[in-house]
């Protein structure tokens, strides 16, 4: 499986934001988007989740299911975590397994891995920030999807949930996954890296 | 198959779930009826024979302001948190996604409105069976209502403008549910009149809205992202 952006170009609010951006991850790699503030980090995952339409260039997913599109293939996890605060931890991970579909694995386990299983029938309303993160990541790990893309994962987690994220990007690159990440930190894993912008 | 059931499914039931839990505001709507309903008598005077006239077109006025109260949050609730990125990039197609949320509002929010017009019906000196014809037309009606407002509904998601700007769109697009509605409601009233004729033209408002808003508003949602 190869994700490959050529000639990439986006424009927002009429000013242009990044072009001419040429990228490549293949399974197992893992691609860090470095750049300052506003260089378009997150527009350019939105663009490879479909969320935005490239102003120049093309973004194409090669070796993955033929039937679905990239953006069906993919997880994102940004900077809002998508959690209704009304719903339990568990209701609202049990909800995005089954909105999603496909593949998937125990929630409850999932959980378990991000250290939330004695949390599980808390209202999400009283999760820290970090909590929130965990869950978002409970849902990476519940519902399969080969490619991650991820804005600022470490945000408001802690060293340790770092660590554990860490990990856990490590394990889905050696199923053969592919990771795109937007990051001011180190991800802690072996990453290539591609700078939009000026150097920061 | 039974995978798009189950996807569209826990969608509905994931919605009804927030509408009805804390600050889901199904209730609000039901509230504001209520109240629109209760001030009329008093601002119209002791009259009952004018009251029991006025009624059905009073009941109509009340529940399409009470739907429109809780629309403009079908969407932007969850634009807001972020889960209207993983709605449209899910394997769900955004028509039917768009299709389940707005059923799921309309069991949460319409049906409720409904469900309060025989109580209210009473408050207003209506007589059994023009209680009934109300309640029987604001249901095949109130669907209409909830179809046609989720096209304003997603239009508001992407001029980031709720409130105000929802009830622009959408209340000259409710306007011939609103005349039939009233019309059906007041033939089951008055002998001469067909309460048939008007009655089949609101449940044809509503399928034609079940077709059409589902696709407008996930074309709108689709062209609107940011």
């Amino acid at each position: 499986m190869r994700l490959s952006g050529r000639d990439v170009g986006c424009v927002r609010g009429g000013r242009q934001v990044f072009a001419g951006l040429d990228f490549e991850a293949s399974s197992g790699e893992a691609l860090a988007v470095v750049g300052p503030n506003g260089s378009g980090k997150t527009s350019l995952l939105r663009l490879i989740a479909g969320l935005l339409v490239p102003a120049g260039g093309s973004i194409a997913l090669q070796g993955g299911d033929a039937e679905l599109t990239l953006s069906e293939q993919s997880h994102y996890l940004g900077h809002r975590d998508a959690l209704k605060p009304a719903l339990s931890v568990s209701e609202n991970l049990i909800f995005w397994r089954d909105f999603l579909g496909g593949a998937m694995s125990d929630p409850a386990e999932s959980l378990a891995v991000v250290e939330l299983d004695h949390a599980a029938q808390l209202p999400a309303a009283y999760l820290s920030a970090g909590q929130r993160r965990r869950l978002s990541i409970a849902r990476l790990l519940t519902v399969q999807r080969p490619i991650w893309l991820l804005d600022e994962p470490s945000n408001a987690l802690d060293a340790s949930g770092q660590k554990l994220f860490a990990t856990l990007m490590g394990d889905h690159l050696s199923r053969g996954g592919v990771i795109v990440a937007a990051t001011h930190t180190p991800l802690g894993i072996a990453a290539r890296t591609l700078l939009i912008g000026d150097a920061p | 198959m039974t995978a798009l059931m189950t996807t569209l499914g826990a969608l509905i039931r994931r919605d009804i779930q927030v509408a009805l839990r804390v600050g889901g505001g199904a209730l609000i709507g039901v509230l504001f009826f209520l109240t629109v309903v209760v001030l009329m008598p008093f601002a119209i005077g002791p009259d009952l024979a004018l009251l029991a006239r006025l009624g059905p077109a009073i009941l109509w006025l009340g529940a399409l302001l009470a739907s429109l109260l809780t629309l403009d949050r079908l969407f932007t609730a969850d634009h807001d948190d972020g889960s209207l990125d993983l709605i449209v990039m899910s394997r769900t197609p955004l028509e039917l996604a768009c299709a389940a949320k707005a059923l799921a509002h309309w069991l949460a929010a319409g049906l409720p409105l409904v469900v309060a017009t025989p109580v209210l019906g009473l408050l207003l000196n209506l007589d059994v069976s023009a209680t009934a014809a109300v309640a029987l037309t604001l249901l095949a009606g109130t669907p209409a209502l909830t179809f046609t407002g989720m096209i304003g509904a997603a239009l508001a998601v992407t001029l980031h403008r709720g409130g105000l700007l929802l009830a622009v769109l959408v209340l000259p697009l409710s306007i011939p549910v609103l005349i039939f509605g009233v019309a059906a409601s007041e033939a089951a009233v008055t002998e001469p009149l067909s309460f048939g004729a008007p009655l089949s033209i609101l449940c044809a408002l509503s399928l034609f809205g079940l077709v059409v808003g589902p696709y407008a508003a996930a074309a709108s949602l689709r062209h609107g992202l940011d």
